[in-house]
């Protein structure tokens, strides 16, 4: 097997393992919630797409073959990424408000507000929204 | 006939192809069995996406897309610089409200997605009535710069995915 292409896959799995750490150290030094967030979520999209191209890589280097696994991990990774993120922030935003005390606003300061009306994550909590009429037509159906 | 059997091509086709690279090869029995799951699945979640919007499988997603992972490899590295040489106390994190234009929610999931995967930006929640977007930035310089690019870099692009 030829010296350049283990030498390119080596590269490859550096470059991803640097970004992960960095991406967990961010997790670590970085001062409050919403800023933490940035760390792991974000520095790991780089580095695992470079892990998973050495994967693929390795696979048809040294035996042939065209591996697609891969290709479903970082599909599903890019997916399920925000959503995680999206919850976190969530969750942040809903402590900001019920317990100012145990739950530090970060460089940011808190959440700014929305004119007349209030973000969705809080609509929700008082029952106003869609979910709460979803919920009706579905009781509906199942009386018929 | 065909609508009633297929009422969502897209996600017929996604999960066919889906499918094939789970096998990890093309034989007739897997193109058979990806045939009857990207049939049945959308049959039945039919209910669950009343109001789809049409997408544009053509050059304006291929350039999303492409634009959209140049955009990642690049903030990578900005994010990773940030983080191991930025002190705290230097650090502009800020949240960002971005007013949308975009009306449907697959295409504000989209969106949505990418602010949350462009590394920098995070974006946290919706307003009620579904006109903004509330973003968390680890460093911006100027909110009002950055809320333009979002909105010129991408929303301007999904508008034309999702016409």
């Amino acid at each position: 097997m030829n010296g350049m292409v283990d030498g390119m896959l080596a590269g490859l799995i550096l470059l991803g393992g640097a970004f992960v750490l960095i991406g967990s150290w961010g997790l670590v030094r970085l001062p409050t919630t919403m800023e933490r967030l940035h760390g792991p979520t974000k520095a790991t999209t780089l580095g695992l797409g470079s892990l998973l191209l050495a994967s693929v890589g390795y696979a048809l280097a040294r035996h042939g073959i065209w591996s697609a696994h891969e290709l479903l991990i970082a599909l599903f990774l890019f997916i399920t990424a925000p959503i995680s993120a999206n919850m976190i922030a969530k969750v942040h935003l809903h402590r900001a408000r019920t317990d100012p005390s145990h739950e530090p606003t970060g460089i940011a300061g808190p959440p700014p507000g929305i004119g007349e009306g209030d973000w969705a994550t809080f609509a929700g909590a008082r029952g106003e929204t869609e979910a709460g009429e979803v919920v009706s037509v579905v009781e509906e159906d199942d009386a018929r | 006939m065909m609508r009633w059997l297929l009422p969502h091509p897209a996600l017929s086709a996604m999960l066919l192809v889906v499918w094939l690279l789970m096998a990890n090869a093309v034989t007739v029995g897997g193109v058979v069995l990806g045939a009857v799951v990207g049939v049945v699945l959308p049959k039945f979640t039919e209910p669950f996406w009343p109001d789809r919007p049409r997408v544009r499988f053509g050059r304006a997603l291929a350039g999303y897309v492409c634009i959209v992972l140049y955009d990642i490899v690049v903030a990578n590295f900005q994010v990773a610089r940030l983080i191991l040489f930025r002190r705290n106390r230097d650090l502009r994190s800020r949240w960002l409200t971005i007013p949308i234009a975009l009306t449907t929610p697959e295409a504000v999931t989209v969106l949505a997605g990418t602010i949350s995967l462009t590394p920098g930006t995070v974006s946290a929640d919706i307003s009620a009535d579904g006109r903004h977007l509330l973003v968390h930035a680890l460093d911006v310089a100027d909110p009002d710069a950055e809320v333009a690019r979002i909105k010129a870099r991408y929303e301007a692009r999904l508008l034309r995915v999702f016409a």
